[in-house]
């Protein structure tokens, strides 16, 4: 059974998915959906205290051995992204019952869970495999259940905005295909590890060039960089909730890994950074996502909207965090994955609350809510404090690292300029902070009530989770220091 | 006999304590207002308790946790922070006598809220004032300025929210932007924050590099209201009246200052700050601020700005006693810290008192006030000259180390900016209480005559404060002459601070 936990990783949801079909209650749909996220969540642990005793695990699909077979390799960064992706999955679960109860209508709930998992699934395979073909696969698998979540949202204009994600989706899943077509025709395999090793024979031709600038467009298109980004706005702000929860806290990020595994382990850091400019490119593009996303967020009315251009800020730190290029760096880069994931995951979740009470997000709509609902309004604000990034919260973790690396390669303007724009966070989250608390509360509406606990419980446990991870930074640091490390130590 | 260390650790979490007691007692205002007093009397015990045992040989050390690798939360005491402490334990008991007075008789909502940030806001400074690293203190430097938000903000009016914005984001900017990446900086080049007695650069960082880190700490530490960072002082003055005194007059201005002679003693160093070819500049900064807020000053009718502007200008003097970089510098840098706090917080009671008695805040009229708040009056008076620097009162000793200072370093420009900004001082307090005594034939026209009426309805009856106040107010007057006839206890951790940082008398 041990060995076989890398392959039930992506099994468990996707057998869970075709279950529900045949369940249909939406009640029980969910507490199943909840059952199957947390089995992948302990899954998840396991492999990781595997990957931790015993080194990289090597699995081979069917019995075929690589490069014939399909080969499903985890390492301390795959075990690393997968514990984020299931944890932050499986507490969206627990708050999914009450706030999709709400949202959606009884028959679609079930469909819901259906993507949700297939969504985990595409998600959990990309961490998992070792192969690039199926990295595709799977992106495609989570795509099409995230284009679904997306289109259920309420709001007319879900429908729109999942479009919009799916045009944008399908161009960039393309441009990866490409990529990885350019890839096998040059080497001959599929095999991660084994086009590690053979691609630096054909390295210096312009189709290798190619493949890597495919490639490098359709992921950056993926995980939302600036200017790739316009699908992302509209997709977290008029998806249902949930979806919200999940995929702003996992879909971008698992994004990132892709970028950072071929950058690192299939192209090597060498290629990736010294034939061509990438350097300069994802610096130069991280910086401008930073200011463009996080002033455009300022001007938001709608407060998920607010936060979802936060988040293409954010993913701009990350960017500029791997372009430093440095072991700090890239230590930066995944201390934030991992912060952001949790700062937003705790936002978005208190948002999923609001909207159940107040049906809105509309920053008039949260007038007088610090008084009426102070719990979910509080997680907000921790939320916020992560985001600016003010200590003993997670995101000075992951700021210090960063403004510390860019130093340590004399870049210090840019390390102003990462600090200025942290106080344009500073802005977007005082304008909610002001509205809640100090605005009163609108003469025609009822006082509302306080989240439902169902909500409040995955929120707060992510907001202590903050906090708890800004003052023992033991585990993600040590993790990140040492994904770092091998990651360099391979890429040599 | 309570350990040291112990002791240290209940200074800084005792406020936290009350915290609960606060918060349940929140329906019964005098139970509420009970629990706040009984944890400020414990802790003036406990700072009293830890000074007489205190010993910069063997100082108490504690370590919390290991945030980062080599990144401590740690607590470390000695001279200057020990100064501090003693500082705001006392007045933090003071300071609520008076709250208690003063708000109930203003009438303020939230109060349970406002008790609660206050005790936050304290334990926050007493975390400061111990802290053994930049990284320590940073992190209760931003613990300071969110816990005082709530506080500046609490009429929630339009303007409170105005001012509160500028509060808010002149700190976090300043700290964030440039207090932050200097203390990145100096993690990267020497790889220790720890306070390190004579500083913790050795020769291997450049003087540039040592220059643009110093002016992004001068810069950085936007709670010293350094010209042109000091926006958020005056904007600060939406606050109640016991806000702006204890934490516009002593813990979150003093906070600033505090750690601007913290870096300057224990991460620069006076020798090595001596050499920075900043320093100079960053001196005639801190001497033209002196006088461009006393200038300013001057100028504000309404009574709280005017205290306001005069506390950048004095807060100007503490910089400068840290930039001077000698002995007597720091010496008297430490010593105002002390000084200034005692007197500027009388004058913010009276302000409030004031406020509460006669509901008057501009300057022009108060012409007269003395024969109806005799005692307010008298104990501005003090608070003045103590401000001022003229005996009796405790601003002498600072002013004059602080001189020294300027003429040990032939600072002579410096220097007379310091006395000419005392000038100024005298101009702007002084006719405040005299006028409210003597309000003589003052400016011709109706302006007076309107106002002589309003003297002949107040003479009837003696009308002051709600007595909390009032006992508050005259033990800070009190205080302040105590400290010009007994300043050996704040003189000798003054002294052991410059003494045991400086080399030679520069």
């Amino acid at each position: 059974m041990i060995e076989h936990l890398p392959i039930l990783q992506v099994i468990i949801p996707l057998l869970a998915a075709p279950i529900c079909l045949i369940l249909r209650e939406a009640r029980l749909v969910r507490w199943f959906t909840f059952i199957a996220s947390a089995l992948a969540f302990v899954n998840s642990i396991l492999l990781l205290q595997q990957v931790q005793t015993q080194g990289t695990i090597s699995y081979s699909l069917g019995g075929w051995v690589a490069p014939i077979g399909i080969e499903y390799r985890i390492d301390l960064l795959n075990a690393y992204l997968l514990i984020l992706v299931t944890s932050i999955s499986t507490l969206a679960l627990l708050a999914a019952g009450p706030s999709l109860r709400k949202e959606l209508s009884e028959r679609k709930e079930t469909y819901f869970y259906v993507a949700y998992l297939l969504c985990l699934t595409g998600l959990l395979g990309i961490l998992a495999t070792g192969d690039a073909f199926n990295v595709f696969v799977f992106l495609e698998i989570s795509s099409l259940a995230s284009y679904t979540m997306i289109a259920m949202g309420r709001d007319r204009r879900a429908l729109w905005a999942s479009y919009q994600y799916l045009i944008m989706g399908t161009i960039g899943a393309t441009f990866i295909l490409i990529g990885i077509g350019l890839m096998y025709m040059m080497t001959g395999t599929l095999n991660m590890y084994d086009l590690a090793e053979r691609l630096p024979e054909v390295q210096q031709t312009k189709t290798v060039f190619t493949a890597f600038a495919f490639f490098v467009v359709g992921v950056c298109l993926k995980l939302a960089l600036f200017p790739l980004h316009l699908w992302l706005p509209n997709a977290y702000a008029y998806a249902p909730s949930i979806a919200t929860v999940f995929l702003a806290a996992t879909a971008t990020k698992v994004a990132i890994y892709v970028l950072l595994r071929f950058i690192f382990s299939v192209y090597g850091f060498e290629f990736s950074f010294s034939h061509l400019p990438l350097q300069e490119i994802l610096v130069a593009l991280g910086l401008m996502g930073v200011f463009a996303a996080s002033i455009v967020a300022i001007y938001q009315d709608n407060v998920k909207r607010l936060f979802a251009y936060s988040s293409v800020a954010q993913i701009g730190y990350m960017i500029l965090g791997l372009g430093v290029g440095s072991k700090t760096g890239l230590t930066a880069t995944l201390l934030h994955l991992f912060n952001h994931a949790l700062m937003k995951g705790a936002i978005f979740l208190a948002l999923a609350g609001l909207i159940y009470r107040v049906g809105s997000v509309n920053l008039k709509a949260f007038s007088g809510l610090g008084k009426q609902m102070p719990w979910t309004m509080a997680a907000i604000v921790v939320g916020g404090l992560s985001l600016i990034g003010v200590p003993l919260t997670v995101g000075f973790v992951s700021k210090w690292y960063l403004v510390l690396a860019l130093l340590e390669s004399n870049w210090w303007p840019i390390a102003v300029l990462v600090l200025i724009g942290s106080l344009l966070a500073v802005i977007y989250v005082w304008r909610i902070v002001e509205v809640a608390y100090f605005r009163k509360a609108m003469q025609d509406s009822a006082p509302y009530k306080e989240a439902p606990l169902m909500i409040l419980i995955p929120t707060w446990i992510l907001v202590l989770a903050n906090i708890y991870f800004g003052i023992d930074t033991g585990f993600t640091v040590g993790l990140s220091e040492q994904i770092a490390a091998s990651l360099f130590e391979v890429a040599k | 006999m309570i350990e040291q260390s112990v002791l240290m650790q209940l200074i800084i979490i005792l406020p936290l304590l009350a915290i609960p007691g606060i918060i349940i007692f929140g329906k019964w205002p005098n139970l509420r207002e009970a629990v706040t007093l009984i944890a400020g009397g414990l802790l003036l015990i406990a700072v009293i308790v830890f000074y007489q045992n205190f010993d910069a040989g063997q100082a108490a050390y504690i370590h919390w946790i290991e945030l980062l690798p080599g990144l401590d939360i740690a607590f470390k005491a000695e001279p200057l922070g020990v100064l501090f402490s003693m500082v705001a334990g006392s007045l933090w008991l003071v300071t609520s006598v008076y709250a208690i007075g003063y708000m109930r008789g203003h009438g303020e909502v939230n109060q349970t809220r406002f008790y609660t940030c206050f005790a936050v806001a304290i334990s926050a400074v007493m975390g400061l004032a111990f802290a053994d690293n930049l990284f320590t203190l940073f992190i209760f430097y931003e613990v300071l300025t969110l816990s005082t938000y709530p506080l500046v903000t609490h009429a929630g009016t339009e303007k409170a929210k105005q001012g509160g914005r500028t509060y808010l984001s002149i700190l976090l900017a300043t700290s964030i932007g440039f207090l932050l990446l200097a203390i990145v900086g100096t993690w990267w080049q020497t790889g220790t924050l720890t306070f390190t007695q004579g500083g913790v650069f050795d020769d291997s960082t450049s003087k540039v590099a040592t220059s643009v880190l110093l002016v992004l700490f001068i810069f950085g530490i936007g709670k010293a209201a350094i010209m042109p960072f000091h926006r958020w002082l005056p904007a600060a003055m939406v606050a109640p009246t016991p806000v702006s005194a204890l934490l516009h007059a002593v813990a979150v201005v003093k906070a600033g200052v505090f750690t601007v002679l913290k870096v300057c003693v224990y991460i620069f160093g006076i020798d090595l700050l001596r050499d920075i070819p900043a320093t100079q500049w960053l001196l005639y900064l801190a001497a033209a601020s002196v006088l461009l807020a006393s200038l300013v000053a001057m100028r504000q009718d309404n009574l709280k700005k005017r205290l306001a502007y005069s506390t950048v200008s004095q807060l100007g003097y503490i910089t400068i006693g840290a930039l001077l970089a000698s002995q007597a510098g720091i010496l008297g840098g430490a010593l105002h810290i002390v000084a200034h706090a005692f007197g500027k917080i009388t004058l913010f009671f009276c302000a409030g008192a004031i406020m509460v008695a006669a509901h008057k805040t501009e300057i022009s009229d108060m012409r007269g006030l003395g024969k109806a708040m005799p005692i307010t009056m008298i104990a501005f008076f003090i608070g003045s000259l103590s401000i001022i620097g003229l005996p009796p009162a405790a601003g002498v000793w600072s002013k004059w180390y602080l001189l020294m200072g300027t003429l040990d370093t032939h600072q002579w420009i410096v220097m007379s900016v310091l006395m000419v900004s005392s000038l100024l001082n005298i101009a702007y307090l002084l006719p405040i209480p005299l006028r409210a005594f003597f309000p003589g034939a003052g400016p011709q026209g109706a302006d007076f005559r309107e106002n002589a009426k309003v003297i002949r309805i107040e003479r009837a009856q003696i009308k002051e404060a709600p007595w909390p106040s009032l006992v508050a107010l005259s033990i800070t007057a009190i205080m302040t002459m105590v400290l010009f006839c007994w300043p050996h206890v704040f003189y000798e951790l003054a002294a052991s601070l410059a003494g045991l940082s400086g080399g030679i008398n520069g």
